[in-house]
């Protein structure tokens, strides 16, 4: 189940790039092409990118800083984004995030020593009628307190052996 | 054979819709029962759900919020006596909750599987579409403008004269921008409608265009909406092998193409200038205005940029027509509101009402409290950059200018309740940080204000010269409120007073004795 999440080859990086570098407004979509392969926007690819698109080096850069999507180093197999926003907010999120900092002995934007967790902080899920909200890959779980965040951590963990 | 309905929602499955719906499929193999399981989008009744619903010659009922343990119990008591399940609820469109709502924008929400274009058509969509393929491009404005309809993304700019402008800019190409970023929090409208009725949104999209003259659309979608991504490109795919995207469109010899495209997790990429620069490849900082993007927008194109529920009620307006959408309202505010009822309460969901309503209404008669059961104490609306409430507030009709004011924030209708447990000086430093975090960068008053602002109220809080920090609190919301360029500097200042004005006692606890409060 785990794909090598970090790594990319160059042929793959060039064909990505080839496929949607004619599309109007090109860059988002190449950068999100680049991330879901690879698992972040490796270093190398900005040269080909910007020889494609022909912009500066540092305008790729640029952009991709601007967007809190876009990860500059590898991430974890997995994503686990806990809602941060008000409607979370009023329902606990706030101790929540407290927890899953301890649970999982790392801050926001960091990835768990064993490499399979990244934790990061989003601003709302859309489901905020049922809050505190978790998103896990591209699954999102509501009414989520302590004990079902640890549920929900060691399926993530049980589902891969 | 008897057919079944489970919501694929992202709040449904988000609380095991999908559990329940292979509880379901497997109870039937085992008892040998032909059962047809739809998928269909959520009704917004978020604190049923999942929602179970079942076709019966007594009407569709309707059960829940059922867990997978419930579904034998259910069907057991469909062969018996449904009513006598404690998770009954009677026939669906008889729940007091959507019964009394009135539902224009999501009346075919969770009907039906939101990828069928039958069941879309058998429920009169493409009838908005049909009207407008009847008649010029300036009637088609002309409706939009005379139904009175205002953008419901936030600023409520009348969406006839945005179009009007559009129509008269000539140019070779023309854009229809729907704005699906959806930022704030309490708020899931949006998400709603493309799950449920992905194809109203495209048909109101490809009325905009027809109207206008544009041949080219974008969805500009929020990365955080997964589900809501897959949906559409499947309904945008669907209409066009059908003839209602495409070259000629249901042989009327117009074009019209759209196209999604994904945000990358930025609140400001919801403001149309910063949308439009991120939609070609760029940072997502603020352009000035003028030039406005009707006249030069995409790609320095005269576009349309209007919120998904704003192109969603143009349907309702060419299909049903622009006074009978005119008719529903208050004032200047015309039609119906879709109201996002959030946060800490004990019945949250869509309720689709007439402007008008008071918020008192909604959040007791609709919402029975908060979900705590402890008092309610504040409520925010209209996202992060809208004012806390306090219960002088609350009987405030819902309406754009009446909660203007009162130095509030209708803007897209979310409500987030809390109780009597938050700390509101939290929250103010919250708003400041929020628009730390998200600050595109381009005007000093937001981009360092708001870094200031969490500071001097880290002061306040700990009871360092109180007083003097307050004042400066207030000249910071003064100065980012006049020196901003756009609403997220701007308006970040509106939570952070209210909370000052309406919740004082919250910034004159110090560090020990706000342990004990909680
Ligand atoms: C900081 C900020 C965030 C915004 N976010 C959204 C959003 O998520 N969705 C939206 O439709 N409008 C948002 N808006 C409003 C848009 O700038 C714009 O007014 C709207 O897309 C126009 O469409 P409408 O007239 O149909 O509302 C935001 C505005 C600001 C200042
Ligand atoms: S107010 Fe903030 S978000 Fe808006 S343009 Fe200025 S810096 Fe950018």
């Amino acid at each position: 189940m785990v794909k090598d999440n970090n790594n990319i080859d160059s042929t793959v990086l060039k064909s990505i790039v080839d496929q949607l570098k004619d599309l109007p407004g090109a860059l988002l979509p190449i950068l999100h092409a680049i991330q879901s392969e690879a698992g972040y926007i490796p270093d190398d690819s900005v040269p080909i990118i910007a020889t494609a698109l022909n912009l500066s080096r540092a305008e790729v850069h640029g952009v991709i800083s601007f967007y809190h999507d876009f990860k500059t180093v590898p991430t974890g197999a997995h994503r686990v984004q806990i809602c941060r926003a008000e409607a979370c907010q009023s329902m606990g999120s706030r101790q929540l995030e407290a927890h899953a900092k301890r649970a999982l002995a790392v801050e926001f934007g960091d990835t768990t020593a064993d490499g399979r967790i990244t934790l990061e902080a989003v601003y709302c899920l859309g489901n905020c009628a049922c809050s505190p909200s978790v998103r896990i890959d591209d699954s999102i779980h509501g009414r989520v307190d302590q004990s079902g965040f640890d549920q929900l951590i060691a399926d993530i963990e049980g589902g891969e052996g | 054979m008897t057919v079944f309905y489970i919501p694929q929602d992202t709040t449904a499955l988000a609380l095991g819709a999908d559990k329940v719906a292979e509880a379901l499929l497997d109870a039937g193999s085992q008892r040998n029962q032909s059962i047809e399981l739809v998928r269909n989008g959520s009704r917004g009744l978020f604190w049923l759900e999942p929602l179970l619903e079942v076709d019966t010659d007594r009407g569709r009922i309707a059960f829940g919020p059922v867990s997978a343990q419930d579904i034998a119990c259910i069907l057991d008591s469909l062969s018996t006596d449904p009513s006598s399940h404690p998770l009954y609820l009677g026939v669906v469109d008889d729940i007091p909750y959507l019964a009394s709502q009135q539902r224009l924008t999501f009346a075919r929400a969770g009907r039906g599987d939101p990828l069928s274009l039958e069941n879309y058509i058998g429920l009169n969509g493409y009838q908005g579409l049909h009207n407008a393929l009847q008649i010029t491009d300036q009637q088609i404005v002309d409706q939009v403008r005379e139904s009175g309809l205002r953008g419901r993304g936030g600023a409520a700019f009348p969406a006839g004269i945005k179009w009007q402008t559009v129509l008269d800019s000539p140019s070779d190409q023309k854009y229809i921008v729907c704005n699906a970023d959806e930022g704030d929090s309490g708020t899931f409208a949006d998400r709603l409608l493309m799950e449920a009725d992905p194809y109203q949104l495209i048909e109101g999209i490809t009325i905009a265009g027809l109207a206008v003259g544009a041949t080219q659309g974008y969805i500009y979608l929020r990365s955080e909406y997964p589900l809501a991504h897959s949906l559409l490109n499947k309904a945008i795919a669907k209409a066009r092998r059908a003839g209602y995207l495409g070259a000629d469109i249901q042989g009327s010899g117009k074009t019209f193409n759209l196209e999604v495209r994904l945000g990358a997790g930025a609140y400001i990429c919801g403001e149309e200038t910063a949308l439009l620069e991120s939609l070609e490849g760029k940072r997502g900082v603020v352009r000035a205005k003028p030039p406005l993007p009707a006249v030069e927008g995409l790609f320095g194109k005269p576009t349309v940029v209007n919120n998904v529920l704003t192109l969603a009620a143009v349907c309702t307006v060419l299909e049903q027509g622009a006074e009978a959408y005119k008719d529903f309202g208050t004032g200047n505010s015309r039609g119906t509101l879709a109201i996002q009822l959030a946060g800490n309460i004990k019945r949250g969901g869509l309720i689709e009402l007439a402007f008008g309503t008071t918020l008192r209404e909604v959040v007791e008669d609709y919402g029975q409290g908060t979900y705590s059961g402890r008092p309610i104490r504040a409520i925010q609306v209209g996202g992060p950059l809208g004012a806390f409430m306090p219960e002088s507030q609350w009987d405030t009709p819902l309406d754009y200018e009446a909660f203007t004011a009162v130095e509030a924030m209708l803007g897209h209708g979310g409500i987030v309740v809390f109780d009597d447990t938050v700390d509101m000086s939290e929250q103010a430093q919250f708003s400041m940080q929020f628009c730390a975090i998200e600050s595109c960068g381009k005007c000093t008053p937001c981009r360092i204000g708001a870094v200031r602002g969490v500071e001097v109220i880290e002061r306040i809080v700990a009871n360092q010269d109180r007083d003097n920090n307050i004042i400066l609190l207030r000249d910071l919301c003064d100065t980012m409120e006049y020196g901003s360029l756009c609403a997220m500097g701007g308006m970040t200042a509106y939570p952070v007073r209210s909370a000052l004005d309406h919740f004082a006692e919250d910034f004159q606890r110090s560090g020990p004795d706000k342990a004990g409060d909680n």
